[in-house]
């Protein structure tokens, strides 16, 4: 199973992994991710993979359990 | 086994090795660049790493990293020249490498100073650069900036907060006013005054020269002279498209690609990043955009084509670009460009500085979003920006937003 997990702390509110994977990902009033749903369905992963890679600050990771 | 060459190793370089990997490209995959470094992000070279001593670079791509997808680094080799019908790229003090497929990702660098080259002058493009830069900074004394696009504006912010003396010149009178329009334009300058930047706008820079004293002296088209120890050329980025030159593919400004981000309409060689000049499927004029999210989008798109020639992607991004200046994250979305005029949404009662101007055309329909501290606003902008949206409905969205009144 894939899952997707955020650096709050380094998160910056860029919003890039929202519209990549608006289904994975929202920003906070104060504009840190939320994560909506943390595993990563197969069929999605390629989407979420694209999300993870545009964040501006390497925020996002994909672990493998 | 199909080899893949990608000539480029900034963010549009590495992200395509990556998401070529992903959509499934086995063959041999090789990433050139022309840099000793690892390949890093540039962003934080204005910023983070400019600020800090300790600060070391953002990396993109790890050496590990690359060695688990099967990624051929081939680091500190510039490329410069492409035998497109040998399907070769001879390189700097390397063997040339062969591909049968390529991917054209070689950015673009500082535009050099006009000046003659003297200690304590310098450009910020790359992590060396930023090196030699902060060296400089971290002496204190008085920056003078010569340009105030987005790299010229960040630097003045991060060396204020180092404590600099900043003073900022530029040719134009409202520097980002044909990007951003003239009111966001006046708000930046505002910005840059109350954080105690002294500008010189509408005024050119005469001469440049070295003091008795050592200290470097301009005078700027008024004749008013400025001393400063620092001084940093932000005058925009030139195409690295030169080692194109005799490879028969079209060069101007950039490197021409369809609107798949194909070059000369052949299934082999694809551009992305600073370095592509494509067109819209709508007719108008070209383009090229030196954007982070641009390259790291196209890449996407790139690797796409690369892997599926038979249903080819075009690329319609829509524009996405954020700068750091002092207290303000501003962040630019759409075509604010295009508009024919404006809304403004503020919310600074609630939130200091917290406010998003929303582009429109004719129709009223958004094309554009400048937002300022409020990452709500940015994410309704750009989800309204990929249909056509009414600026009412965007605008009626933000005010009624409880949320941010409240925080």
């Amino acid at each position: 199973m894939t899952r997707v997990k955020a650096d709050l702390g380094a998160c910056q509110g860029y919003a890039n992994c929202v519209v990549a994977a608006d289904r994975y990902f929202d920003l906070s009033d104060d504009g840190e991710v939320v994560i909506l749903r943390a595993e990563v369905e197969e069929g999605d992963r390629a989407q979420v993979e694209a999300a993870v890679t545009s964040c501006p600050v390497n925020a996002l990771t994909l672990v493998d359990e | 086994m199909t080899r893949i060459a990608i000539v480029g190793a900034s963010v549009g370089g590495v992200r395509t090795a990556q998401a070529l990997r992903r959509a499934g490209f086995s063959g041999h995959l090789t990433l050139i660049g022309a840099e000793p470094e690892v390949p890093y992000d540039k962003p934080p070279l204005s910023k983070a790493f400019l600020a800090d001593t300790e600060h070391k670079p953002t990396q993109l791509l790890t050496v590990q990293e690359a060695a688990d997808v099967d990624i051929d680094l081939v680091l500190g080799h510039r490329a410069v020249r492409l035998d497109v019908a040998a399907r070769q790229i001879e390189l700097e003090e390397h063997a040339p490498v062969e591909f049968d497929k390529l991917v054209i990702a070689t950015g673009a660098r500082a535009r050099r100073s006009p000046w003659p080259t003297q200690p304590g002058v310098h450009v910020l493009r790359t992590v060396e650069d930023a090196r030699d830069l902060r060296r400089d900074l971290h002496d204190g004394g008085h920056l003078a900036i010569v340009g105030a696009g987005f790299i010229g504006a960040e630097v003045a912010g991060t060396a204020r907060k180092l404590g600099l003396e900043v003073t900022l010149v530029d040719p134009l009178a409202v520097p980002a006013a044909d990007l951003i329009g003239d009111e966001v334009g006046r708000r930046l300058i505002e910005l840059h005054s109350r954080n105690g930047v002294r500008t010189r706008l509408g005024l050119g820079v005469e001469s440049l020269e070295q003091a008795k004293d050592g200290r470097l002296v301009l005078t700027l088209t008024d004749g008013e002279t400025v001393a400063a120890d620092t001084v940093l050329v932000a005058i925009g980025a030139t195409p690295n498209d030169e080692w194109l030159e005799s490879s028969g593919l079209r060069v101007d400004d950039g490197v021409l690609c369809d609107e798949y981000s194909r070059v000369s309409r052949t299934p082999e060689i694809y551009a992305v990043g600073d370095v592509a000049r494509w067109h819209h499927e709508t007719p108008g004029p070209s383009r090229r955009v030196e954007h982070w999210t641009n390259a790291v989008e196209q890449a996407t798109v790139v690797a796409h084509n690369l892997t599926h020639p038979e249903e080819l992607r075009p690329y319609t991004p829509v524009g996405y670009v954020w700068t750091d200046q002092h207290d303000w994250k501003i962040q630019i979305a759409g075509d604010p460009q295009s508009a024919q005029a404006t809304v403004l949404v503020d919310q600074s009662d609630h939130h200091a500085d917290r406010w998003a101007m929303l582009y429109h055309d004719v129709d009223d329909v958004l094309v554009g979003a400048v937002v300022v501290n409020w990452p709500r606003a940015l994410i309704a902008s750009r989800r309204a920006l990929q249909h056509p949206t009414s600026v009412v409905e965007v605008r009626d969205q933000l005010d009624r937003n409880p949320a941010a009144a409240r925080s």
